[in-house]
């Protein structure tokens, strides 16, 4: 078995099923979106939507989904592209190097997130 | 006249590949695309070098990229590829190439070896056969038909970058074809060892390998079924 220590959760099977299942909270999390942005929208109707607790909860679980599905589908991009088959030897530290800004990026994503919806 | 392209390269001579231009007269008929090499090879360049065997869309060996499609020269015929009078002949993609059409499947088959593409059954076999209802025998239409002549796997951008990796779509075309044997009793290792984030999951459904196959097949299928064991036996 080929494994992979720097993929999300190192089978197969759960990172494409992890993909789904965060695909399908950021389809529900941008529809209502949407959805709140076809109706007027104004500080105070924003401010009230952000400040129930299901809509807190709803918000923290689109930001992890997001660093969770991205996480797949760059480790996967970098894993295509950013190889030693396709850059050389330099391949390994590129990717090395790409995966931990894009971890870092999307950590920080999240951390920032909790920071403006529960400070 | 045709104008066909060739891919030449010979490594004892050639510091890198490059394309040569043959006028090709074809009598005015509609030739396969092997019959157009044999006349290239017989009449104009006795050095041009490619795979061929049965010349009947059953050996597998021709495979090339034909106007930038892979396929079987010998049952490609020239009306179905050609368009404005042109001819492009490739090596098949994404492999190294030895000489000029005729490219190294050491990794194609490293990828086949892995899925173990024979019956596995300890008990021990009887007299004739194992017997197979026709509904269980059913099963494998669809999966056993495929020659490896490597044109799906040779058009998977997932297999062009990771073809150490990526089982590719006649691996997993031949890894279901066991899975689905109703005389295998393997299925739980041969599970165990896709369930790795490249070997099944490299498959990002382009479909490639449903386009080019010549016998029609579909692995993209196949490997959804794969994967829907995959989850079967995870969940
Ligand atoms: S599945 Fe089709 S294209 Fe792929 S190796 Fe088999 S016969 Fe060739």
């Amino acid at each position: 078995m080929v494994t992979s220590v720097t993929s999300f959760s190192r089978t197969g099977l759960s990172d494409w099923l992890i993909q789904r299942v965060t695909s399908v909270i950021l389809l529900a999390y941008f529809l209502l979106i949407a959805y709140q942005l076809m109706g007027s929208v104004d500080y105070t109707s924003w401010t009230r939507l952000f400040e129930q607790t299901w809509m807190k909860v709803f918000t923290l679980m689109a930001a992890l989904s997001l660093a969770a599905h991205s996480w797949i589908g760059l480790w996967s991009v970098f894993t295509d592209y950013l190889t030693e088959r396709m850059l050389g030897p330099k391949g390994n530290v590129i990717r090395l190097v790409s995966q931990l800004g894009a971890s870092l990026a999307l950590v920080g994503y999240v951390i920032w997130v909790v920071v403006i919806i529960w400070s | 006249m045709l104008k066909v392209s060739l891919y030449r390269y010979n490594p004892e001579s050639d510091d890198a590949p490059h394309m040569e231009d043959f006028s090709v007269d074809t009598g005015g008929k509609d030739l396969m695309v092997l019959d157009v090499l044999e006349l290239i090879k017989a009449d104009y360049d006795g050095s041009v070098t490619y795979r061929r065997s049965c010349r009947e869309g059953v050996c597998g060996s021709d495979g090339l990229n034909i106007n930038g499609k892979n396929g079987l020269a010998c049952i490609t015929p020239l009306s179905e590829t050609v368009k404005g009078g042109k001819l492009v002949i490739r090596p098949l993609p994404g492999l190294p190439v030895i000489r000029d059409l005729v490219v190294d499947m050491s990794l194609f088959y490293a990828q086949y070896e892995k899925v173990q593409p024979y019956l596995q059954n300890p008990s021990p076999a009887p007299a004739i056969e194992r017997l197979q209802s026709p509904e269980e025998r059913a099963q494998l239409d669809g999966l056993y038909e495929c020659i490896l002549c490597a044109c799906c796997s040779t058009s998977c951008p997932s297999f062009w970058w990771n073809p150490d990796r990526f089982i590719g779509p006649a691996g997993l075309l031949q890894a279901y074809r066991f899975l689905a044997d109703s005389r295998d009793t393997a299925t739980e290792g041969r599970l165990a060892k896709l369930d790795d984030p490249f070997s099944v999951f490299r498959c990002h459904g382009i479909q490639n390998c449903v386009n080019v196959c010549p016998k029609g097949l579909n692995p993209t299928k196949a490997i959804g079924h794969i994967r829907t064991m995959l989850l079967n036996r995870a969940t």
